[in-house]
């Protein structure tokens, strides 16, 4: 079909073309970038925890015999806790740890390659490890070895040594080693962090996460400390199925060997994990609920006019069909003339996306928008226009040729 | 005039519904968009406290190493226990506090209850009347008794209604594991949005359930909640009185706003006499910023509630731009009967007004909605799993705004339209008819 008499007719009409095409570019523009911050927000939400997500469990509580600030008391009180829940049908390891992936609250340190060095190479969290942490956690070794029972301190121990303390050895997550290690194997390599002496890397892990503070990189590292004080949390790690029924046992022994027990949380991971990404989860839910109305507007808008151009150019249709015009030809004009108002729009909409994501690259520290999110908010709105369009075309296709001969 | 041309606009209405209600339903979504986001915007970005914003200032000093110095930089975020104990005690403002979070565990007596896990607020005794915090019984604690570490608490309202039953409870024994406090007062209902004394604990919390003296918090060694940063090792107790730890938050009222140039100066010479004294190593690098000062360096308003102003904003203007489309074809297929009423001595001018009047109309309808719609939308943001969520309400000004940011934004889609209806020539019109 010929171009042409399309582009002249839309010409007469330009203030209406332009709102048309204002309208589908401002919508591609906005509905490529809420795309992309959602592609964005799942892959936070998708983020590897490096554990075994569906087998752990936490509880997190404290003895009121743990508040007098006895270190001695503070163990003991653990180790008959960890005791109490190592002996819970179903558990099949369990660790006291300080911090756990995606769990808010975390101790982070910076790391240096150098003792003199004047500025960190990296800060990195600390997770320290009660015993058994690498198993409890499921993490997956790359390279090097898990911890000896001699590697092991007490955390109390560590601090009343002064100027004495020693960590020897560390093992750190593959994120870290690749920073502080280019191209290197780190296992061996040595560096500075917590006390004046060098800690030895003696094992590289996949992927451990941080417990916040992402934006300041995936670095994570492994202490062997033994840290008893209140407020640690109980890691059980159990089948996936048997999570519930472990937690509640859990809780029970717990109480039974001490019913003044304070249990701060008490959950599954995959809660623990749903918790930290709920915000993530509800602004990717809104966006979709603003593409979804954007799109809904827009489909409206074209209606509208494309009913209004219908009715205005119902005698000229008449003409058109009488001078032997297919239904098929009517139908496709109103077709073509949208998908090119929709082309020129999209193109608009291209451009005013690009900008907007600079806007948002400076102001949120967002990356740049992927090629690949333009294609996809092009088809939705050439196939959104011509579904709009539809209806009102076929009204325009039905029209009889006796119009032409009527009002004259 | 304009009733009749109200009437006219009804009228248009009744003859064409779908495109009328498109076009309330465009304006009604755009403003309820904007409403819900602008509402919580407005909440969140708003001054905690108005009154005196501008005579409370937060302190930061620099007390690191020269080791890894950079001129200019940002100083440490809080203060060390040390700085904070001492400018306290020189009390170069009309009132200061210093400051801290923490948590504690509360038992009862009651037989059956369990402990449980209460946050706490750690501060000295000008805290109360600096940050106007309203008390329903008893009274603040005094100076005195920060000096001498007395094991006394206010309780915020809600403690008081869960432990106490509501009700007068000072004099009356608050057991804080393992020790025993005297509560002497009971606040009134009270939250400040956000929480700006303390940047490092959830900023749109809720008030804390306990409130004593930084001095007795010290004295029995409770545990703090926030930030705590350490440039050097602090032999395992970094709430230590030196230990090289920024941890405590130190507020003080000045007199005036004009007070603040004073003031930085004499906290410019407490840092070089601490320098001078081998306690400071860097030059003077201090911070004064008042409340709103610090909110904005602070980003405290989360950037996704930024994010979706923005958003909301150009979904309104999508259906603006929809809008004029829609009432440039209501208007323009109206032509014949524009043409009738310009030949029979209507003037450019009173077409344009009736098309105004017309669009007008649509907005204050799809204000209507728009506000039923904003409302649902508050709804639905108080239902999300952020701590500042709960403060989502609409206001008398935000509804006031509601309607004049409908009508204006209606108004100003339906100049472009009426401008093109009133450049109808009647002679054509009437021909082809």
């Amino acid at each position: 079909m010929d171009i042409r008499p399309i582009l002249s007719t839309l010409m007469r009409h330009k203030i209406a073309s332009l709102l048309i095409v204002l309208e589908i570019a401002l919508t591609c523009a906005i509905v490529c970038n809420a795309l992309f911050l959602i592609g964005d927000r799942l892959d936070r939400m998708n983020m590897h925890s490096g554990i075994a997500d569906h087998e752990l469990v936490r509880i997190q509580a404290a003895s009121l015999r743990q508040l007098s600030s006895d270190d001695a008391v503070d163990k003991s009180v653990s180790l008959e806790y960890l005791d109490t829940l190592r002996k819970v049908p179903g558990v099949r390891q369990a660790a006291i740890v300080s911090q756990l992936p995606f769990g808010g609250s975390s101790n982070n340190s910076s790391v240096n390659l150098t003792s003199d060095q004047e500025r960190p190479t990296l800060n990195a969290t600390v997770y320290t490890d009660e015993g058994s942490l690498v198993k409890t956690f499921g993490l997956k070794l790359l390279a090097g070895r898990d911890f000896n029972s001699d590697e092991f301190q007490d955390i109390t121990d560590l601090q009343k040594a002064g100027d004495k303390a020693q960590i020897p050895v560390a093992i750190i997550n593959r994120s870290m080693a690749e920073k502080l290690y280019p191209g290197q194997n780190a296992v061996g390599k040595v560096f500075y962090s917590w006390t004046e002496s060098p800690t030895r890397v003696i094992g590289v892990v996949e992927e451990l996460a941080r417990p916040n503070s992402l934006d300041q990189g995936a670095y994570a590292m492994i202490f062997p400390l033994r840290d008893y004080g209140a407020g640690k949390h109980y890691i059980l790690r159990t089948e996936p199925g048997r999570r519930a029924e472990v937690l509640d046992a859990a809780i029970k022994a717990l109480k039974k060997t001490d019913p003044n027990l304070l249990v701060v949380n008490q959950d599954t991971f995959d809660e623990v994990r749903a918790r930290y990404f709920e915000q993530d989860r509800a602004m990717a839910w809104m966006l979709v609920v603003v593409i979804v109305a954007l799109l809904l507007v827009t489909a409206l808008g074209i209606v509208g006019l494309a009913s209004f151009w219908v009715q205005q150019r119902t005698k000229q249709i008449g003409v058109r069909r009488a001078l032997g015009a297919t239904r098929g030809q009517i139908l496709r004009y109103f077709q073509l003339e949208n998908f090119l108002l929709a082309t020129v729009g999209i193109a608009l909409g291209m451009l005013l996306a690009y900008s907007i994501n600079q806007l948002l690259m400076g102001k949120y520290e967002l990356p740049r928008l992927p090629l690949h999110y333009l294609p996809i908010g092009a088809i939705a709105l050439w196939l959104l226009g011509q579904a709009a369009v539809f209806g009102p075309a076929r009204r325009a296709a039905a029209v009889p040729p006796a119009v032409a001969t009527r009002s004259v | 005039m304009f009733g009749y041309y109200l009437n006219l606009a009804l009228r248009s209405f009744r003859r064409n519904k779908a495109l009328t209600a498109l076009m309330v339903l465009a304006i009604a979504l755009g403003i309820g968009a904007s409403m819900t986001t602008l509402t919580v915007f407005h909440v969140l970005s708003g001054d905690p406290i108005p009154d005196k914003s501008d005579r409370l200032f937060y302190v930061q000093l620099d007390p690191e190493p020269m080791r890894g110095y950079r001129p200019g930089e940002e100083p440490q975020s809080q203060l060390t226990r040390f700085d904070s104990e001492t400018l306290l005690k020189q009390k170069r403002g009309l009132r200061q506090t210093l400051t801290s979070g923490g948590n504690v565990v509360i038992s009862s007596d009651k037989p059956g209850t369990t402990p449980q896990l209460v946050d706490a607020r750690y501060a000295s005794a000008d805290f109360f009347p600096m940050f106007d915090v309203p008390l329903r019984y008893g009274r603040a604690w005094t100076a005195s008794e920060d000096d001498a570490k007395a094991r006394v608490a206010v309780i915020s309202k809600e403690l008081n209604d869960k432990e106490f039953g509501g009700g007068d409870s000072t004099g009356k024994t608050l057991h804080i594991a393992p020790n025993d406090f005297r509560i002497i007062g009971v606040l009134d209902a009270w939250r400040l949005t956000p929480r700006f004394y303390d940047l490092y604990n959830d900023n749109y919390g809720a008030t804390e359930g306990v409130f004593m003296p930084f001095s007795t918090a010290r004295d029995l060694d409770l545990g703090t909640q926030g930030n705590t940063n350490c440039w050097a090792d602090s032999n395992g107790d970094s709430r230590a009185l030196n230990a090289p730890c920024a941890w405590v938050q130190y507020w003080v009222e000045l007199d005036s706003a004009g007070k603040a140039a004073d003031f930085r100066n004499y906290l410019v010479n407490y840092s070089n006499q601490q320098r001078a004294a081998g306690r400071f190593e860097r030059p003077a690098n201090v911070r004064l910023r008042n409340v709103m000062e610090l909110m904005a360096f602070n980003k405290v308003v989360p950037g996704d509630v930024r994010l979706q102003l923005w958003l909301a904003l150009g979904f309104l203007l999508v259906c603006l731009v929809n809008t004029v489309g829609l009432l440039l074809a209501k208007f323009l297929r109206r032509s014949g009967e524009i043409g009738v009423r310009r030949a029979l001595g209507a003037s450019r001018m009173e077409i344009f007004k009736q098309c105004v009047v017309e669009a007008g109309t649509v907005g204050l309808a799809g204000g209507v909605f728009g506000l039923l719609l904003a409302l649902l939308g508050l709804w639905a943001v108080r239902q999300q799993p952020a701590s500042y969520a709960s403060l989502a309400h609409l206001d008398g000004s935000m509804l006031l705004l509601t309607f004049v940011l409908a009508v204006a934004a209606s108004l100003l889609a339906g100049l472009l339209p009426a401008w093109r209806a009133m450049q109808v020539t009647p002679a054509i019109q009437l021909k082809s008819q």
